[in-house]
């Protein structure tokens, strides 16, 4: 044993020329910086690979089996602790990842044979399962059984508590984690295909002869595994990284291969950025991690470019206008249409024509810079393009009048509405489609004549 | 002495049980048996808050501010749903981690900053210390069954409703949304009561289990209400008298353990939909169907292509 200590201290640290440099720039003491880069390494491997396996979860509606397990862990370590008597790591690992496949196995056979809702057989697996760990942990008399350390986890401690692995002196945490994160990447890669077609489309998955639930109990037990031993550094808020870096990237993307990379990204930022708050603010670095990954997703939900709530306040605005702006030349070409005339009209009519307030105000604003209204001393009235614009629109109204007539039994007074709002949204292509439904006809129902697509 | 802390432990942890099962009922049957697991949690940065705010050791306080952010996390919940494309299991374990974290950032800071004092004991608030219950804590709960109850009772229809087709309680122009924040609330009240006593984990536990072991036995809601409440009675008192029997068992894990028995009982046994009785069921239905078919098809049946 003594030959391996010596032998380590001898060949030095990845990257000790680097932590030097460092730590010399910083002002900080060597063994500060050998911490940090220690807590540092830890918090981005559990967070890697918490969010590798979250994405499925999350895919896959099971994120709540993460919080089930990192409660039912403790059950696990008690009952190997029951049975050997002793602080072991490697029988309370192994007791830990049954007690999570336990919890996975119980809370299907519950919710299948018991026709009990799968979240509430999940409360009740894992809620049952903690109590034991509680009772079987408050009569370790004696023993120091860590409570605290399941509970909270502890980050710092597991980054600085060093001991040479492969020649290498690093966190002793690395030792599990990462075989995990390679166990993790692994199964991934060889269960690639199989695991994107079970999560999408599991039915479509088991008529192609996919065992779904075989890939179903592989993927439970990657993830017992991985929250066991990110368990170990992190505690109860492994379920922060499984959950949250998947949601960010869930509304981030709609691909799979992205979204992985998104939640690895987002969960090592999380714990490094966590990391240093909690320096700051003398507080839990897991606890930091789970709040700033929180911040992460409400800036997500708020400008994710597709579904964020910003882009599609924009998107619904910009339909707004254009409605507002199309209400305008639709109208205005009508009554040229009667008049048989130009018309013009008044700015403040057009802006009425169009729902008066905001949105009409700036429709109008956007026809005359378009150059699709011309107006002067007040007085818009359709410029050639608008005229052209317009005319499309109501071609599309009319052909969509003449086809609700054709199709359905609505009486003549009904076709109008539904008319007015499709005309928004009917193109060029659609408008042939429905001519030729139609067999090119020349009025609508009201017997009005359908224009001529605009040249 | 002992027998005195034993009897008021005895009423809290039975009234506490009453409370769950019957607030539990309801949260089952919407689908939010979770829900109590996420308020829970989101109970805990409440409890500091409280405590940074007015520097105050009392409990009402702490609980006030617990009982804040509980609802807020409800809130933030259903909130969620609407704005976001997460689901709801996503939703639930964001909620609840994020709360979580920010429980223990908030606890850290407070112990390391104020070193000598008694900071906000969090630890006892994730597994609760029933067996050192005080007055004040089952006068706390006594009053959270008796609000409680009384609520349940005057809505009850409206709730039953709820429960069953919130779309028709809608169309009925019932105010679906409000009763079900006013549902949300009643489960943060029941939490917040029991939060001392038995801790997170714990109540949302008792809120979830008996009611599940409950549906096993009815299908009415009058008699789900009373077994499930019973049934919380029930595991409370035994909870507590094992604990009190067992030197050194925390009484909290044994009322969830209690209960979690009574489930499996109910899972079981129970008639018509318990595991036991479906077994034995659904194989005479199985052959009575064979038979029937036979009996439609002397040739052997129908034809399989090989």
């Amino acid at each position: 044993m003594n030959v391996v200590l010596l032998l380590a201290e001898r060949i030095p640290v990845p990257f000790e020329s680097g932590l030097t440099v460092i730590a010399e720039w910083l002002g900080q003491s060597r063994l500060n910086i050998e911490n940090a880069a220690g807590t540092l390494l830890v918090g981005a491997l559990c967070a890697a690979t918490c969010a590798l396996v979250g994405c499925f979860l999350l895919l896959r509606k099971m994120s709540l089996l993460g919080d089930a397990l990192s409660h039912s862990v403790l059950a696990g370590i008690a009952g190997a602790f029951l049975l050997t008597g002793r602080i072991d790591p490697v029988p309370m690992f192994l007791g830990a990842l049954a007690a999570g496949i336990v919890t996975a196995l119980a809370t299907q056979f519950i919710h299948r044979t018991g026709s009990v809702p799968e979240d509430s057989s999940i409360g009740i697996v894992f809620t049952s399962l903690f109590a034991f760990g509680v009772v079987v942990v408050s009569q370790a008399k004696g023993v120091h059984l860590d409570l605290d350390c399941v509970l909270f986890g502890d980050v710092t401690f597991a980054g600085m508590n060093f001991k040479p692995i492969m020649g290498w002196l690093l966190p002793e945490s690395v030792r599990t984690l990462v075989p995990a994160l390679i166990i993790t990447i692994v199964f991934l890669v060889l269960c690639w295909k199989e695991l994107r077609l079970t999560s999408f489309d599991p039915v479509h998955a088991a008529t192609l002869g996919f065992s779904v639930p075989l890939i179903h109990y592989l993927m439970t037990i990657v993830v017992a595994m991985v929250t066991v031993s990110a368990m170990e550094v992190v505690g109860l808020l492994v379920v922060a990284l499984l959950t949250v870096p998947a949601c960010i990237a869930r509304m981030l993307t709609d691909r799979l291969g992205r979204m992985l990379w998104i939640a690895v990204l987002s969960g090592v930022s999380c714990t490094t950025i966590g990391y240093f708050l909690a320096l700051r603010w003398d507080s839990s670095v897991a606890g930091l991690a789970a709040v700033v990954a929180g911040s992460e997703l409400a800036t997500a939900i708020l400008v994710a470019p597709k579904y964020g709530l910003l882009g599609r306040f924009r998107r619904s605005i910009q339909l707004k206008v254009r409605i507002a702006a199309e209400d305008v030349l639709a109208g205005l070409f009508r009554r040229m249409e009667q008049a048989g005339t130009v018309v013009s009209e008044s700015t403040v009519d057009c802006r009425h024509r169009a729902g008066d307030g905001l949105a009409a105000h700036i429709a109008v604003r956007w026809l005359n810079r378009r150059g699709l209204l011309v107006t002067s001393d007040g007085m818009a009235q359709l410029s050639d393009t608008g005229r052209r614009y317009a005319q499309g629109l109501v071609r599309s109204h009319r052909l969509w009048d003449s086809w609700l007539n054709q199709n359905f039994d609505l009486p003549p007074d009904h076709l109008h509405d539904p008319a007015e709002a499709m005309e928004h949204f009917i193109g060029p292509v659609m408008q042939r489609q429905l001519e030729d439904d139609l067999h090119q006809p020349n009025a609508d129902p009201h017997g009005r004549e359908i224009p001529q697509a605009p040249e | 002495m002992f027998l005195t802390q034993t009897t008021l432990v005895l009423v809290g942890t039975v009234l506490l049980g009453i409370t769950a099962g019957l607030v539990g009922t309801f949260a089952y049957l919407r689908r939010r048996a979770l829900a109590g697991d996420v308020i829970a949690h989101a109970a805990l940065p409440g409890l500091c808050l409280a405590f940074l705010i007015t520097q105050s050791h009392s409990m009402s306080v702490l609980l006030a501010g617990a009982l804040i952010t509980g609802v807020a996390g409800a809130f933030l919940m259903s909130l969620l749903r609407r704005v976001s494309r997460l689901r709801q299991d996503a939703i639930l374990g964001t909620v609840l981690s994020i709360a979580y974290g920010l429980g223990i950032a908030l606890t850290r800071a407070i112990q390391n900053h104020y070193r000598n004092e008694r900071g906000a004991d969090l630890e006892s608030f994730i597994i609760g210390r029933a067996a050192t219950m005080l007055k004040g804590d089952v006068l706390q709960i006594g009053a959270a069954t008796i609000g409680c109850g009384i609520v349940v009772l005057v809505i009850y229809k409206e709730l039953k409703l709820l429960s069953f087709d919130e779309s028709f309680c809608r169309v009925q122009g019932w105010p679906a949304t409000r009763l079900d924040l006013l549902l949300m609330f009643l489960t943060a009240v029941t939490v917040i009561a029991g939060l001392p006593a038995v801790g997170v984990v714990l109540t949302a536990a008792l809120l979830i289990i008996p009611a599940a072991a409950a549906r096993f036995w009815t299908d009415r809601l009058s008699h789900m209400m009373a077994i499930s409440a019973g049934m919380g009675g029930v595991s409370g008192a035994v909870g507590t008298l094992l604990s009190a029997r067992l030197d050194q068992m925390p009484t909290g894990p044994l009322v969830v353990l209690t209960a979690s028995s009574l489930f499996v009982v109910s899972w079981m046994l129970a008639p018509k939909r318990g595991w036991l009785w479906n077994r034995g069921v659904s194989r005479e239905e199985l052959a009575t169907a064979a038979e029937e078919i036979l009996a439609a098809n002397p040739s052997g049946g129908p034809e399989v292509a090989s």
